[in-house]
């Protein structure tokens, strides 16, 4: 089958490439961009570790055309840190998980972390009870949620505190 | 897991999406959310040759009022609906039922047509549409045509939707004042299909069931109306005797699949239940 172009923004970079219609977006981002950050999990959209933000929505990149992406911004776990003012300093929600221990394995943590990004724009303040159905697409199989929550909680108060010391 | 190689088209209108539909027979599929069609193309379950992709016509997204009807783009995607302050207002049952639906990541992609399109019993905007009395708006080369909910499904898989068409939007009544609403799905963990779910909508006046329309989820070939469960109701005042034979009347129309979630005793019984909660929740709403 053709290949077709596609002028897509990833982590605020620019890329032509050509891709074959059926080409997954989460394959094309770990193997024609070699970011590997957004994991293959389940494959069939329910565990969440591939998760990115496409145009400002978390969308499940297993189940997504790279070729759907022509025109988009993409961001995966590798543009957060970038997303911080100072160079190689970790965003909120990865400081959060880290001081938090919101991983075990790590498998799920990619997915968790842009997932608690967005969550965290669309609603900066939430309840826990709005954190566990925010992230209820995403799967982590270690079953460390509790301390997943309470990275995110971390994250929540780091950025409203920042917000404050801007206003 | 990939897809089966296929051709891409991307056209921006409606019209241009039935002449693509036109010329590519029955080798295409249209995509919509794509999280149904994706998943069986991974699995081979179908193996269109060129996919017609609807996420880049504007004309098929948002949500209007026309007369006393809301009009919601079938490409309106999940989280859409829950947000949208006219459905809000005047049908707040697809407003809410969403929330059940799949996962946060999933409602950003998956939209209510092609829930509806798709005819998998297992979605819930179908029995969703009989409960609220929707007409699915049909356009092809002809023009277009309008079905009622009802009229609609045929088998698993299969609706009155032609090879040539497209579903537009879908047309839904504003509830009259003091309409109560419910919508109980049960389900083994987020993201699954229900084992059995009930939408019911309802109004009382002095104390008795003036209208109720009530239909399940996933419990027979095709999502089903409970015309006899609602008749249990009509006329009646709300009781544990007029509830238990409107719960009854459900489950004598069940014909569910046995699977993972349950045999066809269990699932048939949850219908029940599902029924039960639903007429309570949306009497409880009824003003």
């Amino acid at each position: 089958m053709p290949k077709k172009i596609i002028n897509v923004t990833v982590n605020g970079r620019a890329h032509e490439e050509a891709v074959e219609p059926r080409t997954l977006l989460v394959h094309f981002l770990r193997e024609q961009l070699n970011l590997t950050g957004a994991h293959i999990g389940c494959e069939t959209s329910h565990c969440g570790a591939c998760t990115v933000d496409i145009d400002g929505k978390s969308v499940k990149s297993c189940t997504h055309l790279a070729v759907q992406c022509d025109g988009s911004e993409v961001l995966t776990v590798e543009g957060l840190a970038s997303l911080s003012k100072e160079a190689g300093v970790l965003h909120a929600v990865q400081e959060g998980f880290y001081k938090e221990h919101g991983l075990q394995c790590g498998f799920c943590t990619p997915g968790m972390l842009v997932r608690s990004y967005r969550l965290l724009i669309d609603n900066p303040n939430p309840s826990e009870d709005e954190i566990r159905a925010g992230i209820s697409g995403n799967l982590c199989r270690c079953t460390g949620y509790q301390n997943i929550v309470k990275a995110i909680q971390y994250a929540a108060n780091k950025l409203q505190q920042a917000q404050k010391v801007t206003a | 897991m990939i897809p089966p190689a296929f051709d891409y088209h991307a056209p921006r209108s409606v019209n241009e999406a039935i002449g693509l539909l036109g010329s590519l027979g029955a080798d295409a599929k249209l995509l919509a959310g794509g999280h149904s069609l994706l998943p069986m193309m991974k699995l081979r379950f179908a193996q269109p040759a060129h996919l017609i992709d609807l996420n880049r016509i504007a004309e098929l997204r948002g949500i209007c009022e026309d007369g006393g009807d809301v009009v919601i783009g079938a490409m309106t995607v999940e989280n859409d609906l829950i947000g949208n302050a006219l459905l809000r207002a005047k049908v707040p049952l697809l407003a809410e039922a969403p929330k059940l639906i799949a996962d946060p990541q999933v409602r950003n992609r998956g939209t209510i047509g092609g829930d509806i399109a798709h005819g998998d019993p297992a979605n819930d905007h179908p029995a969703l549409s009989l409960a609220v009395d929707a007409t699915f708006v049909l356009q092809g080369p002809k023009g277009t045509r309008q079905v009622k909910a009802e009229d609609f499904y045929l088998a698993t898989y299969m609706t009155a939707l032609a090879e040539d068409e497209i579903l537009v939007s879908i047309r839904v009544p504003a509830f009259a004042a003091g309409t109560g609403w419910a919508y109980e799905k049960l389900k083994r963990k987020t993201g699954d299909w229900a084992t059995a779910g009930a939408a019911v909508v309802m109004r009382m006046a002095a104390g008795k069931v003036t209208h109720a329309r009530i239909a399940l989820t996933n419990v027979a070939p095709t999502a089903l109306r409970a015309t006899d469960a609602e008749n249990a109701l009509l006329g009646q005042p709300l009781n544990d005797a007029t509830v238990d034979a409107a719960a009854q009347a459900a489950r004598a129309i069940c014909d569910p699949a046995e699977d993972l979630r349950g045999d066809r005793d269990y699932k048939t019984a949850m219908a029940g239940h599902m029924v039960k909660r639903a007429i309570r929740a949306a009497a409880a709403r009824c003003a």
